[in-house]
């Protein structure tokens, strides 16, 4: 009994004592990966992995719930200021659950359906992160792609499709082929918007960026410091001029100051620019080396 | 010479296996996804497919077993293996209508698709066992020979697929090249049965 109680001691005291990163308050392994939460002061993050280094999936600010914490998470609600009134959701990979509760906020008669392969994953955001499905928030335990092509074989169709699907190491190889996107077109109908989170950096960057414009041509290239991250919007409608993403920007502007978002600058930072390599191979599900090309570094 | 011809036939069927163990697994995903039931799935087929051809293979080797017919087993694995790049789409597209269940979907999915062509790399192993043993006192070092030369090239056909294979080539292209390597191996295995 003593030794427990020392050993839980000294555990805890591990815990307290890793200057970077805070208690980790839950641990568990998945099917697919170990998972993580950790708090540190009042911000409570989702890990998907051991490593320490491993950057955090999701985090909340437990004093502010609203708030975005991450940068790329107040980016890809970008996605507004393509799709104004989005009235159907599908949000691929749910994480903590931020996108899903502001979205659900902002718009409560929208139907969101989220897709989270993992069953622990919906737990814990669940126990630990103020997520919640109901009726307007729907949780599908399944493959992001087994999803979306029985969603195609129902006819479904989405306003507004999300794609945020990562493991420990990346977005899953089958979920970043033409043809996968070519399966999200066509729940796009003729005027849904796509926000798909990619990272920038690594030989990776060059082959996802000429795969979405095969299948999509033009789309709106998001950075900001200090994340790394890229955020691709597409619209099918054809893509809005800078005046009206501007106007839209300006409407946004007070609603999403509860979360953190910086709206208004992001119309000048969607960029139509090629910063790729227009060479780079597509990825399909015949070639998909995705990992394999990310260990190395651009080139350029 | 026989020895190493017959070697290097049992180490190429060892590296297409594994080759195609794990292109089995890429190609279920788009419609299956990559959880581990998936690859469960596919190494349940492999395992099955293989034990019933060593079974045969064994089996076939007691009817005037040659090096001749044993090419002819390497004709057919060819000709098993490169009909996969064309029947992949359907056979899953089917299937996924069929069955909801991402698990069996996958577990029969693999059943139609690499049943055959993994039975008939099974026969293999058994059958070259029989072509190379001269006695019965050397048999298990014979057949240790084999088993060492035909899982080293198991490990290197695993090895080279993930690690380069993938990176080079679109997958029919690797079923292509795996086939044409058994029927290129086998055709010599013709010529030097012919030629003794």
């Amino acid at each position: 009994m003593k030794h427990s109680a020392t050993m839980v001691l000294t555990l805890t005291a591990l815990f307290i004592t890793s200057p970077l990163h805070g208690r980790i308050i839950h641990r568990e392994q998945s099917l697919y990966q170990t998972i993580l939460v950790d708090d540190t002061g009042s911000r409570r993050c989702l890990q998907f992995s051991v490593r320490r280094d491993q950057r955090s999936q999701s985090c909340v600010d437990l004093k502010h719930p609203q708030r975005m914490v991450f940068t790329y998470t107040q980016m890809m609600m970008a996605g507004i200021l393509l799709a104004p009134d989005p009235q159907k959701i599908l949000i691929i990979g749910l994480g903590g659950g931020t996108l899903p509760l502001a979205l659900n906020d902002l718009f409560p008669e929208a139907l969101i359906d989220v897709v989270e392969i993992d069953g622990v994953v919906v737990r814990v955001a669940e126990e630990y992160f103020g997520f919640q499905s109901g009726e307007h928030i729907k949780v599908f335990e399944t493959d992001g792609r087994i999803f979306t092509k029985r969603a195609v074989m129902r006819h479904d169709q989405y306003d507004l499709v999300i794609l945020d699907a990562f493991n420990g190491d990346y977005i899953p190889e089958h979920l970043m082929t033409r043809e996968y996107l070519q399966e999200t077109r066509t729940l796009l109908g003729n005027k849904g918007t796509l926000v798909a989170n990619t990272f920038s950096q690594s030989r990776l960057y060059d082959h996802e960026s000429v795969t979405y414009a095969s299948v999509f041509g033009d789309y709106f290239n998001f950075k900001q410091y200090p994340s790394s991250n890229r955020i691709i919007l597409v619209s099918m409608a054809g893509l809005p001029t800078l005046d009206l993403l501007k106007a839209r920007a300006t409407g946004w502007r007070d609603r999403l100051r509860a979360y953190r978002i910086p709206i208004h600058n992001y119309p000048d930072r969607m960029s139509r620019n090629i910063d790729w390599d227009r060479d780079a191979r597509v990825l399909t599900d015949q070639y998909a080396p995705a990992n394999l090309l990310r260990s190395s570094n651009r080139h350029r | 010479m026989k020895n190493v011809l017959v070697s290097a036939l049992a180490f190429t069927s060892g590296f297409v296996i594994m080759s195609l163990e794990l292109l089995g697994g890429r190609l279920l995903a788009p419609y299956f996804g990559s959880s581990i039931y998936v690859w469960g799935s596919v190494i349940t087929v492999f395992m099955l497919a293989l034990s019933v051809g060593y079974l045969t293979g064994g089996w076939l080797s007691l009817f005037n077993p040659s090096l001749k017919r044993f090419s002819l087993i390497f004709f057919t694995s060819a000709a098993t293996l490169y009909p996969l790049a064309m029947i992949t789409e359907p056979v899953m597209e089917r299937v996924f209508e069929t069955l909801t269940d991402p698990r069996w979907g996958s577990l029969v999915a693999a059943l139609v698709l690499f049943a055959l062509p993994t039975f008939i790399l099974g026969l293999i192993s058994p059958y070259a066992v029989r072509l190379l043993v001269v006695n019965v006192d050397r048999a298990g070092n014979t057949a240790g020979t084999l088993y060492f030369v035909s899982t080293i090239g198991s490990a290197l056909g695993t090895l080279a697929t993930s690690f380069y294979f993938v990176l080079w080539f679109q997958m029919d292209t690797i079923i292509f090249l795996l086939s044409g390597t058994l029927l290129l191996l086998g055709f010599v295995s013709w010529m030097a049965a012919r030629n003794r």
